[in-house]
């Protein structure tokens, strides 16, 4: 019921959480003005005194052991930022405009992927909080609501990140297959990126049965019922996934390993495989106009290509 | 002689071990790829971008997050079973599916249809090359298409599926009328008579999944009757 108590309730956390929100994002902006103030600002002197005490931050001997680069003001040291940078290698050094125009992508991929980074997190701490146990599991959850500090506030960001990365996945592949972004030679990503479809949604059905509450329990008797129509195999895979012929204990355990370490690392490396490949396959799809041959006759007819003669994919002879 | 002339030939001493990296033979020399179009520093450029999008992301899922709660129902009790039973959402679309048709077809063969449609998509090359569906035998596709649209539709009512159907005859009807469609200016329909066979294929797939998600989701009440939401 929404009345004035609860309203107050609500403001305050707001009031809070933009507080705690400032603190937590601060440091990108900072990071992010250290990092790139020059290039932004185009300010090729140090003219203020935080201009000047970043140009002499970078000066330091602990700086320069870290970063290895001078500032970022030549597109040399601009390169040297991303692949000089375990985290940012995985993006290419240089990006074709037509690719970072919104309509390209909306986005649609990073989103899905900062959710991923939202939910490793918030997931971490929840399990600071969670028994894999009957009937503790449920009592943990009240235990979050009613006496974990923001608890309520750290489900609902689980949950909500967790539905909203099923859909933005969604997303991201149907504006992919639009866009024609399968077409050679994206294909395999784009099998990756079904399978990561695939580990996406098992990853949110196998932590809908953590809670065990009402919702949980028979969301997850329907779906693995589902399982036992298959002939011969149906019922020993549904036994092999419930650890029993119903759900208890032992799928509660079950699904919480698989939620916690064996799908996430499924995920983590197919989203390694899945960027990796991005850079390999030449980038972003930009449309029809992808690859504007030089003159005609340069490049190999699609056919050709298809077929998977001895032409590699840049049409040269593979020795 | 064969095993001497590789000998240390994995050596990395170029002096010692010449080795061949490249003999370029008759009109295979290397070729220039082409105008990619212009091109920007990933850093700034793109990260700058990504940390925006990011910053976004966060303060709307704190915002929700704030005003939302997640649900959480009474304590799991396998003695007593709510009507519906409801998959999570993203499943419901599923669970229709298993309303009209065997648990076998709904639970086993469909989705392991759809699963391996999504994967060889990229490997035919009617997807690939993505020439407009009427652009070949125009007449001969559209009898093609008439009979199987009219084929699933019968197999869709028999099952009583009306939820299936109804999206099929929406995305089939556009299918049929963009090739009766004969005027050659520029109208609404002029999209849809450009569209390849893999559009057609997935416009009327999202179409269903949507409708059955959404039906599953707000329309389907105890015994898994209609009800309005």
């Amino acid at each position: 019921m929404v009345n004035g108590k609860w309203l107050m309730a609500r403001a305050l956390r707001l009031a809070i959480y933009h507080l705690t929100f400032a603190i937590y994002h601060g440091p990108f902006f900072v990071a992010l003005l250290i990092a790139g103030a020059d290039d932004v600002l185009e300010a090729p002197m140090a003219t203020t005194p935080m201009e000047e005490f970043l140009a002499r931050l970078r000066g330091t001997r602990v700086w320069k052991s870290v970063f290895r680069r001078g500032p970022a003001r030549s597109n040399r040291t601009r390169s040297l930022a991303v692949f000089g940078n375990i985290f940012l290698h995985a993006v290419p050094a240089k990006v074709r405009e037509k690719s970072l125009r919104v309509r390209a992508t909306y986005y649609l991929g990073s989103i899905t992927f900062f959710l991923f980074v939202v939910l490793l997190i918030t997931g971490i701490m929840l399990m600071f909080y969670y028994h894999p146990a009957i009937p503790q599991a449920y009592r943990d959850m009240k235990d979050l609501r009613f006496a974990v500090a923001n608890g309520v506030f750290l489900r609902n960001l689980h949950r909500l990140g967790a539905q909203a990365m099923v859909a933005a996945v969604f997303a991201h592949m149907f504006h992919v297959f639009y866009r024609g972004g399968y077409r050679p030679p994206r294909e395999f990503n784009w099998v990756v990126g079904v399978v990561l479809l695939l580990v996406t949604l098992f990853l949110s059905y196998t932590g809908y049965l953590l809670p065990w509450d009402q919702l949980a329990f028979w969301a997850i008797t329907v779906g693995t019922n589902i399982i036992s129509a298959m002939p011969v195999l149906g019922p020993k895979i549904r036994f092999l996934a419930l650890g029993g012929n119903l759900v208890g204990e032992n799928a509660l355990l079950r699904f919480y390993v698989l939620h916690c370490v064996v799908l996430p690392l499924a995920a983590v490396v197919l989203i390694a495989v899945h960027f990796w490949r991005v850079q390999k396959d030449g980038g972003l799809t930009v449309g029809e106009d992808d690859v504007i041959p030089a003159k005609a006759g340069n490049q190999p007819p699609l056919d050709s290509r298809l077929r998977g003669n001895d032409k590699g994919e840049h049409g040269r002879k593979e020795i | 002689m064969a095993e001497k002339k590789y000998e240390g030939g994995f050596g990395s001493d170029a002096v010692k071990n010449p080795q061949r990296i490249v003999f370029i033979t008759k009109k295979t020399s290397a070729k220039v790829r082409g105008d990619v179009g212009k091109q920007l520093m990933s850093y700034p450029h793109l990260l700058l971008r990504e940390v925006i999008a990011f910053q976004v992301l966060a303060i709307v899922l704190v915002v929700v997050s704030l005003v939302w709660d997640a649900p959480l129902e009474q304590l799991a009790n396998p003695l007593l079973t709510p009507n519906p039973a409801k998959a999570p959402w993203y499943f419901l679309g599923l669970q229709e599916l298993l309303h009209y048709f065997p648990p076998f077809v709904a639970g086993i063969v469909i989705p392991t249809l759809v699963v391996v449609a999504l994967v060889v998509i990229p490997y035919f090359n009617i997807n690939v090359k993505g020439e407009p569906f009427w652009a070949g035998n125009r007449e001969k596709r559209f009898r093609v298409a008439l009979v199987v649209l009219i084929a699933l539709a019968v197999f869709l009512a028999v099952f009583d599926a009306w939820t299936v159907l109804a999206p099929t005859v929406v995305i089939g009807g556009l299918l049929l009328g963009s090739y009766l469609q004969k005027t050659a200016e520029p109208n609404w329909m002029t999209y849809f008579r450009t569209r390849p066979v893999s559009w057609w294929v997935m416009t009327w797939f999202i179409a269903v999944a949507l409708t059955l998600t959404i039906v599953g989701t707000f329309f389907r009440g105890p015994g898994w009757s209609w009800v309005w939401p």
